[in-house]
């Protein structure tokens, strides 16, 4: 069963058919080939397919395609604007938050998640925060210390 | 002369992977590409009478569908790389892991059929459709209960279950006899119990046969290219090797799992060529639950004699490795060669026997995962001692640095020689504990558990352990079974330009060669790290190589890196000379450019690459060109040691663990990157805590696997862990041109009894004298242990 759905991904609009059972993630990674979203679970457990939607993290891949009808989604691709790396993504590299870079955009997609909502998280809200996320690689430690360094540089971006 | 080596420079590849732009297995499409899935056994040991594949086959979008009697009977599995002999000298049992079973399923996940279609949601549709008729048998998952007699036969011509037995050591009679004169024996029976190495990326394959030019393409998810195309063309599919190219491409974290040559790789290279399509097959977490070769699962039972002044007097130690059902490439070398030969551990212990049991069981295969048999031989020595210290009523760090062996460098004085076959390196021992009690603030620890009295047990745990690393001098594995050399290649090529190319045969999924191997090569040339590019990964590209486990990238391939950049600067030498009208011995090498000694005539490394390659101005009989292989063999292991120590806190009501501290001294020789081997090192020690406190298979009677999941296998989340406090002691290898031992498994070797001792001293000082608590050590656990 095919379905006619229009989802604006990292601010391009993208209309056409999907199938009814087509997840979200598979949309974004076989339909538009956005494969920075990454798969690492059947059970919605890693929190490698977190993306954006409508502003919020979720992940893709306990949502249908057809869901995110008329939604705005921004995925890992879109997190840099004009060049210029978001800050988390400058967080990630001079912490040393990622190894195999596998969870890596799942992980910073929470984090500017958590940030939008809490500016200045404490280390314990960071680790919560990341509940829903796995990293096999880092032991966490730097992913926690770039989500500080981010947040640091944009409560700096907006003293 | 060191810009770059001793810095935290950061990571050249980070840029691909922050913004999404990473290329792994399953994110690469091919034209005309279709989608396999296997359809696996639900039973542990069953006999397939019949399978009836037409409905499925008639499916709309089924390209074809293949069982075991479609495999050419030539074709009889995947190999194993090393082979032990059992204590008779009779060869292990090596029973063939078929791609796809023909007759009889061993384990839940082995291979049944092989459904290809134009997209996995159709292969998955259609499998479901395939019709199989077992008849079920017993089953049995415990490597010891495997060996009993009336156990159920994993495979009907191996007796006993047994793979092969094996001893090494001293003669049992004279440890016998040193442990009869032992002041105090503490004795020790536990299971080193089964993890899932779980890297994020679920391992992916895609096979591509090209008529055009005859040639097979394999992309997978592999942490060794080259040694999966030798052993799948060489062992499984008789396809000559210079007509097959492997990638691995960007690969999301291996620990071990990804070393491995797998059935699904052979069998999508194989139908590639039979269907006229390439074909991508990629595990669901589940199925990888399933058949990603699994970790540890040792059943022990030790025993270690210590005279009246605590000096460890003999060790005995007897295992049963559990194999799973069939041998994974590496697996017969884990509980031997890499577990047996470190039970020297730091100690001077005189007198150690090992004698290990190897057995088939219904269950998925086991093999290397991160430490590889040296956390199973880390856990049991420094388990023992902890225990030995409780017994005897004496400090566990106290008694771990009487029993120290003494410092030695390697070079004034002579390697260690231990019990157990090995020579050690270098070694200082005493000041990585040490450290370790200054930064927990030991005194003071110990007085704050004392007055602990709110519902809670306070608990230390410590573990100083050695490792075998760099894998591996070729000659000396070769005559302990290995079926591979254990060298690597690497080709260093300086373009006209004086661009610089790397191609290494070692494999980065996290480690971070771009950047390290990057900082070797630009500080030895003296040229900007910008000016230098890693190239790995790709058999077409690289012309040989070994990959990357055992904690070898730098020690083995970073060594073949630098004798090929040393060839360069050789022959750029003698350009220079020539230039410079002087004889090469009067050069010095600097900042990138040859002077003449005491003058200041120069020239640059760039003016010397380019005159290679345009060689009008030229020594006489010189090659033109700059271009340089070399492949590097290492003398002898290297030695990486260190000293961890956990602090828990045991609720009492609910036996819940909180891991407060966790403190970790290294000492993995000289250090090129910190923030790179920090990041092992943190990386390492929570997989060591998972496996104490989170992680686990449970397979039940029938051979299930009943926590096959995200959902159900535990392992350590952000929350679950503390911030880390480590430090490292640097004693560097005196075999290898960098000085380097190894960082990728120090941390998940020495942390996982480093814990588990924490949360013995909280109930030994709560007043709950239990020797073991078993792993993983969950609330109810801890809790059964105080009633
Ligand atoms: S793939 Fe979505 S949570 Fe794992
Ligand atoms: S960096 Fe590899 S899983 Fe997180």
């Amino acid at each position: 069963m095919a379905n006619n759905i229009s989802i604006t991904v990292n601010g391009k609009t993208h209309t056409g058919e999907v199938e009814a059972r087509t997840l979200l993630v598979d949309y974004l990674r076989e339909h538009l080939s956005l494969t920075g979203t990454h798969i690492g679970c059947d059970t919605s457990s890693c929190g490698a397919c977190t993306v954006h939607v409508d502003g919020k993290a979720v992940k893709s891949c306990t949502m249908l395609a057809v869901q995110a009808d008329g939604c705005e989604v921004t995925t890992v691709e879109g997190l840099s604007t004009n060049g210029s790396l978001h800050p988390i993504q400058e967080g990630f590299r001079e912490e040393h938050g990622l190894q195999c870079g596998f969870c890596t955009p799942g992980m910073m997609m929470t984090a500017t998640d958590l940030l939008k909502r809490n500016p200045n998280p404490t280390e314990h809200e960071i680790r919560e925060a990341l509940e829903g996320n796995f990293c096999r690689c880092t032991g966490y430690h730097n992913i926690v210390k770039s989500i500080q360094h981010a947040a640091n540089k944009m409560n700096e971006a907006t003293a | 002369m060191t810009k770059y080596i001793g810095k935290s420079v950061k990571r050249l590849e980070d840029k691909r992977f922050i913004t999404g732009q990473g290329k792994y297995t399953d994110d690469i499409k091919l034209v005309n590409m279709a989608h396999a899935y296997i359809l696996r056994s639900p039973y542990a040991h069953a006999t397939i009478n019949s399978i009836d594949t037409s409905e499925a086959k008639a499916m709309e979008g089924v390209v074809a569908i293949y069982t075991g009697a479609d495999i050419p009977e030539a074709i009889a599995g995947v190999p194993c790389g090393w082979q032990v002999n059992f204590k008779n000298g009779d060869i292990m049992k090596e029973p063939p892991h078929p791609l796809l079973v023909r007759k009889k399923v061993r384990h839940v996940g082995d291979g049944v059929a092989i459904v290809i279609a134009d997209s996995k949601a159709i292969a998955k549709d259609a499998s479901e459709l395939i019709d199989i008729d077992y008849d079920i048998h017993d089953a049995v998952t415990d490597p010891k209960a495997a060996a009993q007699a009336g156990a159920p036969l994993v495979h009907a011509d191996v007796p006993s279950n047994t793979c092969f037995d094996w001893e090494l050591g001293n003669p049992k009679e004279e440890v016998s006899a040193a442990m009869a004169s032992a002041a105090h024996v503490t004795e020790l029976e536990f299971a080193n119990q089964r993890v899932v190495p779980n890297a994020i990326e679920p391992r992916s394959a895609i096979g591509h046969y090209d008529t055009a030019h005859d040639r097979y393409t394999l992309y997978t998810s592999t942490q060794n290219p080259h040694l999966t195309r030798l052993l799948m063309c060489a062992f499984v599919l008789g396809i000559p090797e210079h007509k097959v190219r492997v990638v691995g491409p960007d690969v999301g974290g291996g620990f071990g799992s990804k070393i491995f040559h797998y059935t699904e790789e052979a069998l999508v290279t194989f139908f590639s060529k039979i269907v006229g399509r390439p074909i991508k097959w990629t595990a669901d977490r589940s199925e990888a639950f399933l058949t990603d070769a699994h970790g540890r699962d040792h059943v022990t039972h030790a025993k270690m004699g210590f005279d009246a002044d605590g000096k460890i007097v003999a060790l005995q130690a007897y295992t049963y490795a559990n194999m799973g059902a069939y041998l994974s490439t590496f697996a017969p070398a884990v509980p031997t060669y890499l577990h047996g030969t470190l039970l020297q551990g730091l100690y001077t212990t005189p007198k150690i026997n090992v004698d290990v049991t190897a057995t088939f069981t219904h269950t998925n295969a086991v093999d290397a995962y991160r430490g590889a048999g040296r956390p199973e031989a880390t856990y049991l020595l420094e388990r023992i001692i902890d225990l030995a210290a409780l017994e005897m009523d004496m400090d566990p760090a106290e008694l771990r640095l009487k029993n120290f062996i003494e410092p030695f460098d390697g070079v004034e004085q002579e390697g260690y020689v231990t019990q157990v076959a090995l020579q050690y390196d270098s070694g200082n021992y005493a000041p990585v504990l040490n450290r370790a009690l200054e930064m927990v603030g030991y005194e003071a620890f110990r007085k704050e558990q004392a007055a602990q009295s709110n519902g809670k047990l306070l608990g230390i745990g410590f573990s100083t352990y050695i490792e075998a690393c760099g894998i591996a001098p070729s000659a000396v594995v070769g005559a302990l079974g290995a079926r591979a050399g254990l060298f690597e290649s690497a080709q260093v090529t300086v373009q006209p330009t004086g661009k610089v190319s790397v191609y290494t045969g070692s494999h980065s999924h996290g480690q971070g060669h771009e950047t390290t191997f990057a900082q070797v090569v630009a500080d030895r040339m003296g040229i900007a790290i910008e000016d230098v590019e890693i190239i790995h990964g790709d058999s077409d590209r690289v012309a040989f190589g070994m990959g990357t486990y055992g904690s070898r990238s730098l020690a083995v391939g970073g060594s073949a890196i630098v004798k090929s950049v040393d060839k360069v600067l050789e022959k750029g030498a003698k350009i220079a000379a020539h230039l410079l009208e002087a004889s090469p011995d009067d050069l010095d090498y600097a900042d990138g450019k040859w002077t003449v000694r005491g003058t200041d005539k120069s020239v640059a490394f760039g003016d010397v690459s380019l005159t290679a390659y345009v060689p009008h101005n030229y020594p006489e009989g010189l090659e033109p060109g700059m271009d340089f292989s070399s492949f590097y063999d290492p003398t002898n292991f290297t030695y990486p040691f260190g000293a961890h120590v956990a602090i828990v806190e045991i609720d009492k009501e609910t036996g819940a663990v909180k891991l407060k501290r966790f403190i970790a001294v290294d000492d993995v020789g000289n250090v090129i990157n910190p923030m790179i081997v920090d990041g092992q090192i943190h990386g390492g020690l929570a997989q060591g805590i998972g496996q104490a406190l989170h992680e686990g298979t449970v397979y039940d009677e029938s051979g299930q696997l009943i926590n096959g999941s995200y959902m159900d296998y535990c392992m350590p989340r952000a929350d679950d862990l503390p911030s880390f406090e480590v430090d490292r002691t640097v004693t560097p290898c005196p075999h290898n041109p960098l000085g380097v031992k190894g960082a990728g498994e120090a941390g998940c070797i020495g942390s996982t009894p480093a814990v588990v001792n924490a949360v013995i001293d909280a109930l030994w000082k709560g007043g709950f004298k239990v020797k073991d608590v078993p792993m993983p050590m969950t609330p109810e656990r801890v809790w059964t242990a105080m009633q």
